[in-house]
């Protein structure tokens, strides 16, 4: 197959997004800065769920982790923010690789479970160390970004990100990846290690899930705080995951699009548009994407392709 | 999304391989048990705690046996149960604020709950159980949301107070005081459980939903009607949850859109180390984790009471690292 279209549709979404700032107003270009966000977050649960199969509903625990990497860094140290991501990176690498370690053992429902209990705890922490990490007020950085910086710094490391997991993905690892998603039992036999892929691929999409809670904490002026990180969080991560689809970047566009957008969105939806209405459309949305596109965006691409040739 | 799957399908067999366990497991609960005893004879600060730890773990054991029945049911861990129960106590919040008694409400809120896991397991669940692990997840988390958005909408999130459904004596046995509150929890969750035990025992019903949790194939075609009877199985286990919460909430005093979601985690816990297909694991796990959780953080300095979730999550992952199938689980094999 030709790479000429992926090139031309990745030319097609860079150009769009050079061109976007100065065509929208600041609360727009957040917005758009959020779905980047969310790209970053979805692409590395992605990795995760699409390429290995293991699911994961505790991704928001490590972006927790990247956000306070950041906060904290900025707030002793006035480290620079480009700085922190790259801190949050390999921290979050190192904390996916040791939650992936014991996540070898379990499958299915119990890494659910597991991953589950991961999003719920973590946010616990910082009222525990309330010194290092601020308790329930949150740690704040000692700079604040604007909207446009924000933005530029979100789809940069979008597309730096983007490239890294096309790199690792399309040679020997991704081939792993993807043996190990369609039987374990079959990747083994083929001469596949399985711990080294499976931890590894969780410590990369921990790392991806850092980077994005980096920039989520600069999002919200700054500030990491418990309450950020909630359940709902990881949900949405999941979310954008199933809305994605597999390893398409108009799937994880649309994955990311819908849990960033969304919520935003829907404020202003006659009838229910409060604050509390919106995640009853949230919610509603994705049941109903989930029962009408079963492989998410990428596969409604692929189905239409499919009409489009016959 | 393909997705590895640990359930046995219809073609996997899997058999009882660690009796071999149910002698120690029974040791350690014996062991725990008595453990209890003396230090409840030791101290009244000690025996106190325990009832409390003793009504609370009935309240998870009685989520937790929720999940196991949808998940024996339907092979889907229900993420939204947590978040079921807590709008149904909202419900019935919203049936005594327009004059029901609390009892009244409670009752009513049973019966509406059943309904409403019944419609649940209909509309959303069945047409994505046969797809794939993941989607039914995501439809289960999607509910989560759903839910959270409809009571935050409906509500508000500020707190709700319910009233006392046992009042507000206490009881003094010995110098130990003894809520009268915890001994109607514990009571409520135990009968509770009983009944849907007897269903399952000793009716028709009861048998018919077992043989369709456990081989729909076969089931069907001895004539039951296997989709009925995972509605059921919903609307069971949604009631279980509405027991739960409705002994929640009066429990912490308060009633808030976030009531269950701690709660929906120590379950998690509990089902887990019962076994996650055994109701009589999760309700001995839900006592097991509420009285752990509660003795730990006054005797246990390191654990104040913001690690008790991580704690949670700590139990959870060395009994899955230790004994994959819980106290009370039978372990999978599966042939390649």
């Amino acid at each position: 197959m030709s790479r000429l279209p992926a090139l031309v549709s990745l030319a097609v979404v860079a150009g769009v997004l050079a061109v976007l700032p100065f065509l929208l107003s600041g609360y727009h270009v957040s917005l758009v800065a959020q779905v980047g966000i969310f790209f970053i977050g979805v692409l590395g649960l992605n990795i995760l769920t699409g390429y290995t199969g293991q699911i994961s509903i505790g991704h928001g625990a490590f972006m927790a982790i990247g956000g306070y990497t950041t906060a904290v860094l900025s707030r002793d140290h006035d480290t620079n923010l480009v700085v922190t991501m790259f801190a949050a990176f390999a921290l979050c690498f190192v904390f996916g690789v040791l939650v992936g370690l014991p996540a070898l053992r379990f499958s299915g429902v119990y890494l659910a479970l597991v991953t589950f209990a991961l999003a719920v705890s973590v946010p616990q922490l910082p009222l525990k160390w309330s010194k290092f990490l601020g308790g329930r007020d949150g740690v704040q950085t000692s700079r604040t970004v604007s909207h446009l910086w924000l933005y530029g710094a979100a789809w940069t490391a979008s597309a730096v990100l983007f490239v890294l997991a096309w790199l690792i993905l399309r040679g020997r690892v991704g081939r792993a990846f993807r043996a190990v998603r369609d039987s374990e039992i079959a990747a083994v036999a083929s001469g596949v290690e399985l711990p080294l892929y499976k931890t590894l691929a969780f410590g990369i999409s921990a790392a991806y899930a850092g980077v994005a809670g980096s920039l989520f904490v600069l999002a919200t002026n700054g500030f990491a705080a418990p309450d950020e990180f909630g359940v709902v969080l990881s949900l949405q991560l999941l979310i954008g995951a199933a809305v994605a689809g597999l390893g398409s970047l108009w799937g994880i566009l649309a994955g990311a699009a819908f849990v960033g957008l969304l919520p935003s969105v829907s404020t202003s939806v006659p009838v229910v548009g409060s604050e509390h209405g919106r995640d009853v459309v949230f919610g509603a949305a994705v049941i109903l994407v989930m029962l009408l596109l079963p492989d998410g965006f990428a596969g409604l691409l692929a189905r239409a392709r499919r009409i489009a040739r016959a | 999304m393909a997705t590895v799957e640990s359930s046995p399908r219809p073609g996997f067999r899997s058999r009882r391989t660690d009796v071999g366990s149910f002698p120690i497991v029974v040791g350690l609960l014996v062991a725990g048990a008595a453990f209890l005893l003396v230090g409840c004879l030791r101290s009244a600060t000690f025996a106190q705690l325990t009832v409390q730890g003793l009504a609370l773990g009935a309240v998870y054991g009685s989520l937790a046996l929720a999940l196991v029945l949808v998940y024996r049911a339907t092979r889907v861990i229900n993420f939204a149960q947590g978040e079921l129960a807590m709008a149904t106590t909202y419900l019935a919040w919203q049936l005594i604020q327009w004059g029901l008694s609390y009892w009244e409400a409670f009752f009513a809120t049973l019966a509406i709950a059943f309904v409403l896991g019944a419609l649940l397991e209909v509309v959303l669940i069945r047409p994505v159980l046969h797809r794939s692990a993941i989607a039914a997840v995501i439809v289960t988390v999607g509910l989560f949301i759903l839910i959270d958005g409809i009571v935050n909408w409906l509500w508000g999130g500020g707190f709700k107070a319910l009233p006392p459904p046992f009042g507000t004596t206490i009881y003094h046995v010995g110098g130990v005081a003894i809520a009268r509150l915890y001994l109607g929890m514990i009571a409520v969750v135990l009968v509770s459980v009983a009944l849907v035990w007897l269903l399952f025992r000793f009716t028709k019903l009861g048998l018919g939903m077992r043989a369709a949790a456990l081989r729909p194939a076969e089931a069907a075609l001895v004539g039951v009607r296997v989709d009925r009877m995972l509605a059921i199985g919903w609307g069971l286990a949604t009631v279980l949850g509405a027991v739960a919460g409705l002994m929640a909430a009066p429990s912490q005093y308060l009633l808030d859109p976030t009531l269950m979601q701690p709660i929906l985690v120590y379950a998690f816990a509990a089902a887990v180390l019962g076994g996650l297909e055994s109701p009589t694991g999760a309700v001995v796990g839900g006592l097991i984790i509420g009285v752990t959780l509660t003795l730990i953080v006054q005797y246990v300095p390191a654990i104040t009471s913001e690690l008790q979730l991580p704690f949670a999550f700590a139990v959870l992952i060395v009994v899955l690292l230790i004994k994959p199938s819980g106290l009370f689980g039978r372990r999978e094999v599966r042939r390649v």
